[in-house]
């Protein structure tokens, strides 16, 4: 039988099983102290967070149009609607203003192909804590002047609050939550 | 550019080579774990299937009594061992993972015909990571719920979903025993298309290594368990989206990727992460060497033995009814985009045998860029010219330990493809043809470059396998000196050691029957 060279045999006695102990335990001590270890503050102390969002459909770009007689005719009878309303819808517009400050103007597009869907938007801000000034303005109808929509409230914010500014039209509009 | 990519990847293998002997010190190079790391992750997926089948069985999966129900769980040491070793078991695979990925691309193993199990492996990257996080959120306590509005404003920065997924955390009401399921089914379903992906992976080859060494199993799962025990993994307070998080434990080795969004942008990370995986995809394609020649199958010499289809490591031969019509036949059938070029088949071929009379050994299957034919004649060649007293004769690899070295007015140098390649018979044939010593070196244990040649060398000259060394024949003139790159020192030593040995042995029983046929 040919010799098999000490290469290949597996180390035996005191020092590779000191060796085999080290390597597991340096193993192991990087798993348990990375899976722990440093701490993590994604948010310092004295700060809160105000999240802005809502999906809400915005009114139709321009006004339904009553088609003529002779529109009409060109139709086919199941289409002869009296009046052609636009499927777009407008974007929404928001803005708010913290201590009288803005921090965000945004305008979010309509979802879908045809722009007939409903707008959504998510914003994530981080404020310092304590009393603010917050006014939330949103237009929800490219054919009006005025802004629709708009609260406009002093709130006390505890460190690590989160105040969520959403939309709903059955509860009025915008609602901080 | 090319050069210095090649030059800083020659660098970082050497590196890794250090400190893979490191752990030969400790482990040997059979039970090296950083010789398994895929097994090792198999072994970590095998843990978190177990210990997340009884933790689904046993937990309240709603997102009111998930909570809960893990502190009752993790109040019982079976519990936390549980618990401990699902958690632990994750972060072995991502660590197991990454350095699998670095040894495989340090060793240049993402090119050529080992290009498909690179690609089928990079999605399997995501699918831990995506697992991984997804499992923090069933807890649903702050560390969760910091993972889950982190990742839900992640995929917004996409412009994927028509809502922010982000609208799901916004307030308690809004995390439902439905979405919860969402959750597990997440959970659940990409671990699923991970072990799929993994199948997809390794089916390429043959005998994959999905399990590593027993000893090396216990060891992994006697740590595990102990660090599960030792230190328990706790739960963070319960969730609660009206207030941010505040200091949290996190797994950095899982997780890192939300404070690197938190410290830069969501764009930016996305950026990252794209970035990386467009690199690994791409690295197959980049410019690579030439492709060596594969084996060739010589029909008149092929006798359907399937022994190189059997020691094929890539499942690259295939046995196909033989031509000659001759019912039950068969003939092995290389497929060149498999093939590794190895050698492995040649050396497994029994017409491989330099005892044929031929004057030209065609064998059953061959490598053009080094064939059979000229291995007999470079042996016969350097023997005849040898003028020592007592010739040895090394046959190396070109991938393991450097024999040029070794060169002596004594010594025969013959390089393989791979150990192999060497048909056992050559041995015998080198001690009959004059050498008084013969002296194979095949790669360390686990370390052959194609996966079993170091192995089926070994179990050949041991008898063990087919093609094997006639037993007898070369007591104490062979020595077998497993020795990968860097093992020089060994090997010289061997065959120092060797050259002793044949010295002290009457000079007619080493001669043999010397330059028989020069």
């Amino acid at each position: 039988m040919p010799e098999l060279a000490a290469t290949r045999s597996t180390p035996r006695g005191p020092i590779a099983w000191v060796g085999q102990i080290l390597l597991y335990g340096a193993f192991a001590a990087f798993i348990v102290v990375f899976s722990n270890w440093p701490e993590y503050r994604h948010l310092a102390a004295d700060e809160a967070v105000i999240k802005i969002s809502f999906i809400h459909t915005g009114q139709p770009v321009s006004d339904c149009v009553r088609q003529t007689a002779e529109e009409l005719a060109k139709l086919p009878p199941n289409m002869r609607r009296p009046t052609r309303c636009p499927r777009e819808r407008s974007p929404i517009v928001v803005a708010v203003d913290i201590d009288d400050v803005n921090v965000l103007t945004d305008s979010a597009e309509p979802s879908g192909l045809s722009k007939d869907g409903a707008s959504a938007v998510f914003r994530r801000l981080v404020v310092p804590a304590g009393e603010r000034h917050i006014s939330v303005r949103l237009s929800d109808d490219v054919r009006a002047r005025d802004t629709p929509y708009e609260r406009d409230e002093v709130l006390a914010l505890a460190p690590g609050q989160i105040l969520v500014i959403d939309f709903d039209a059955s509860q009025g509009g915008i609602t901080f939550k | 550019m090319h050069h210095r990519s090649a030059g800083l990847r020659q660098r970082g293998l050497k590196g890794w080579q250090s400190i893979e002997r490191l752990f030969d010190a400790a482990f040997g190079s059979r039970f090296n774990p950083l010789r398994h790391l895929g097994a090792i992750g198999v072994i970590a997926i095998l843990l978190l299937a177990a210990s997340g089948t009884i933790l689904y069985i046993v937990l309240d999966t709603s997102a009111s009594g998930a909570h809960r129900s893990i502190d009752t769980l993790a109040a019982h040491p079976a519990g936390r061992l549980l618990r401990g070793m699902h958690r632990y078991s994750a972060d072995v695979l991502v660590i197991a993972l990454g350095l699998h990925l670095l040894r495989e691309f340090l060793t240049g193993h993402e090119r050529g015909f080992r290009r498909v199990s690179w690609l089928t492996g990079i999605p399997l990257v995501a699918f831990v990571f995506f697992a991984a996080i997804g499992g923090f959120w069933l807890n649903w306590d702050q560390l969760g719920q910091y993972s889950a509005t982190a990742t839900a404003e992640w995929i917004d920065a996409l412009p994927l979903l028509a809502a922010p997924m982000s609208r799901n955390f916004l307030v308690a009401d809004a995390v439902s025993d439905r979405l919860f399921s969402l959750f597990i089914f997440v959970h659940i379903g990409v671990s699923l298309m991970l072990v799929f992906g993994l199948w997809f992976h390794v089916r390429r080859i043959s005998r994959p290594s999905v399990m590593p060494p027993r000893r090396l199993v216990l060891g992994l799962v006697g740590v595990l368990a102990a660090m599960a025990l030792a230190w328990p993994i706790a739960s963070h307070a319960p969730a609660s989206l009206a207030s941010v998080p505040s200091a949290l434990r996190l797994d950095w080795i899982l997780l890192f990727i939300h404070p690197l969004m938190d410290a830069t942008s969501p764009g930016f990370t996305w950026a990252l992460v794209g970035g990386g995986f467009l690199v690994l995809f791409a690295l197959p394609f980049m410019p690579q060497p030439r492709p060596a020649a594969v084996a060739v199958v010589d029909p008149a010499n092929c006798n359907g033995c399937q022994r190189c289809f059997a020691d094929c490591p890539y499942a690259a031969i295939t046995m196909v009814p033989h031509p000659n019509q001759r019912v039950g036949r068969l003939l092995a059938q290389v497929d060149p985009d498999l093939c590794a070029s190895c050698g492995i088949c040649a050396g497994a071929c029994p017409s491989s045998t330099p005892f044929r009379r031929a004057e030209d050994l065609l064998t059953g299957i061959d490598m053009p860029q080094s064939t059979i034919d000229q291995l007999r004649r470079r042996l016969r060649e350097s023997i005849a010219a040898s003028t020592a007293r007592r010739p040895l004769v090394i046959f190396g690899c070109q991938h393991g330990a450097s024999t040029t070295d070794m060169a002596a007015s004594d010594v025969s140098n013959l390089e393989l493809l791979c150990a192999g390649q060497l048909p056992p018979s050559f041995v015998e044939y080198a001690l009959r043809d004059g050498a008084a010593g013969v002296l194979v070196a095949p790669c360390r244990e686990c370390d052959c470059e194609f996966r079993f040649g170091e192995r089926w060398t070994i179990d050949r000259l041991l008898g063990r396998r087919e093609p094997h060394l006639r037993a007898g024949v070369a007591d104490g003139r062979l020595a077998l000196v497993p020795a990968s790159k860097g093992d020089e020192p060994a090997l010289a030593a061997s065959l120092a050691r060797l050259r002793e040995q044949v010295e002290s042995m009457p000079l007619e029983a080493s001669l043999g029957s010397r330059r028989r046929h020069a």
